[in-house]
């Protein structure tokens, strides 16, 4: 197979492969805990919210990194104050920071004319991939893994029953805000690879899978990440080979994973049924 | 525990108003109330997990602080509030009661399992720790619930609404344990809601409406001119 000869010449490729796994197992463990306390929609929002953070960089010639993860948190507060002081809804709340922030990112980019494509943004270029962006999202990774290790207790019982949570006295809005800070330092790493508008499904569909495949929320963040990194590589493979946006294709590999767990998971109930 | 002039509000609208009550050591007491009347708020208030507008609570030891008392009280919140489609095992859940006893980074070891396991033999569901939390019958959830809590081995237990729509198997054998462990000088307050059972179940009650609250033992409380009071019809056990 050319692609595995490649592998070992180019460096870039070395370098894609690696940061690729990496997003893999950062956004599985995440998404882990987006999907089970309903943040799904969060995610995305965070996510579209980076892009004026990433033309502002530009513009002010920092480090994209600094200037998207300060906006990722700053629209995470937004939705937070939004809802609560006012009475509208927390989906709708979502989805005017979500387009909001998506279309002033989107001015801002034009208007920068930065020698960084919106296309690659948007849809991720990970063949683009630099040795600052590897280590970037190596230490993000790293990050991630540490820290949902070291609280995963509170983690855990904070998502599973607040009320409960409340009364062991871990506050819960510390909890909710230190897994959105994670979550868009997850984001900007995950934006070479898998682009502004793919990267809610790096986090949700390999979480989704894992989750239909167990009853145990330590092992559904282990298979996540596995997930997480299978269709990485297989995006990859497929991104390099037929020269396509590799967003693009590391999705449709997570989503057929996911396609074949909705079919023979027990939880369904399709072709395997519970046992009980 | 002494509770003066609490007051609750949610949003505008008030729920609680200016209620005191003492709540004796070492009883088991029944809080009921027509719906709607504030029991669940009442609890809440108490936990801490909803603030009050007006009010203090003292403890026997004389401990004010909110922050370390909360954490001498388990709390078993009503069964509807579980997410039954989380990843988890009955076991694990019930381990969850082990936490507040960890601190801050330290996993749960080989003394929380057995803890956890004692526990969940206690309230006869020894043999299906292993199960997805869905998986469980109605009174065998509420008391997978009550075991996460008796886990915390705190002095005092709150429990809301414990026997709605629980068979008559499993209320018996929370009701066996509570008066086990009450033997043992350990607190119960319970949210309850089937009159017929107050005079069996409990030592002291307190009768809430909104503004109204009297509390006492049963035999002086618990009486037909009280009931009509609170419930405003001719009620007679």
């Amino acid at each position: 197979m050319e692609f595995f000869s490649d592998i070992m010449n180019y460096r870039f490729l070395q370098q894609a492969l690696i940061t690729s796994i990496l997003v893999g197992i950062g956004s599985g463990v995440i998404g882990s805990f987006v999907i089970l306390r309903g943040m799904s929609l969060m995610g995305d929002a965070i996510s579209h919210a980076v892009l004026p953070g990433v033309a502002i960089s530009f513009m002010l010639g920092i480090d994209y990194f600094i200037g998207a993860t300060l906006c990722g948190v700053f629209a995470a507060l937004c939705m937070g104050f939004i809802s609560r002081k006012s009475p509208i809804k927390s989906d709708t709340s979502i989805g005017i920071i979500l387009s909001s922030f998506l279309a002033l990112g989107m001015i801002l980019i034009t208007v920068v004319q930065s020698s960084t494509n919106l296309y690659h943004i948007l849809f991720g270029n990970i063949l683009a991939v630099t040795m600052h962006d590897l280590m970037l999202t190596l230490i993000v990774t790293l990050l991630v893994i540490i820290l949902v290790s070291l609280f995963y207790k509170q983690l855990l019982v904070s998502s599973f029953d607040e009320t409960i949570a409340q009364t062991y006295g871990i506050n819960t809005q510390v909890i909710h805000y230190f897994l959105m800070v994670l979550l868009t330092l997850m984001t900007v790493v995950s934006l070479q690879t898998v682009g502004v508008i793919l990267i809610v499904a790096m986090l949700i569909t390999p979480a989704a899978t894992a989750y239909l495949l167990t009853d145990k929320m330590s092992r559904m963040i282990v298979l996540a990440a596995v997930f997480g990194v299978i269709s990485s590589v297989i995006g990859l493979y497929f991104s390099f080979t037929y020269n396509l946006a590799s967003g693009a294709t590391i999705v449709v590999s997570a989503t057929v994973m996911f396609g074949i767990a909705f079919l023979f998971s027990k939880k369904n109930q399709f072709i395997f049924k519970k046992e009980q | 525990m002494e509770i003066s002039n609490l007051s609750v509000y949610y949003g505008k609208r008030r729920v609680l108003n200016d209620v005191s009550v003492s709540i004796r050591s070492g009883k088991v007491t029944g809080i009921i109330g027509p719906n709607g009347a504030g029991k669940s708020t009442f609890m809440k208030a108490v936990l801490g997990l909803i603030p009050m507008s007006t009010g203090t609570i003292t403890l026997d030891s004389g401990e004010t602080n909110p922050k370390k008392w909360h954490q001498t009280i388990a709390y078993v919140p009503q069964r509807q509030s579980i997410d039954l489609t989380f990843p988890i095992t009955v076991f694990d859940m019930v381990r969850m009661g082990t936490y507040p006893s960890l601190g801050l980074f330290k996993r749960p070891g080989k003394a929380e399992k057995a803890r956890t396991q004692k526990w969940l033999e206690a309230v006869k569901l020894g043999d299906l720790g292993h199960r997805q939390i869905a998986a469980l019958s109605g009174g065998q959830l509420q008391r997978a619930i009550i075991a996460r809590a008796l886990v915390q081995e705190t002095d005092r237990f709150f429990l809301d609404e414990p026997f709605a729509g629980v068979d008559v198997v499993s209320e018996k054998i929370i009701m066996d344990l509570v008066r086990e462990m009450n033997a043992q000088g350990k607190t119960f307050v319970i949210v309850h809601h089937d009159l017929s059972t107050v005079k069996d179940y409990f030592d002291d009650v307190v009768m809430l409406h909104s503004d109204h609250i009297v509390c006492g033992e049963v035999a002086h409380v618990f009486t037909g001119e009280q009931l009509k009071h609170f419930y405003g019809a001719e009620i007679n056990f």
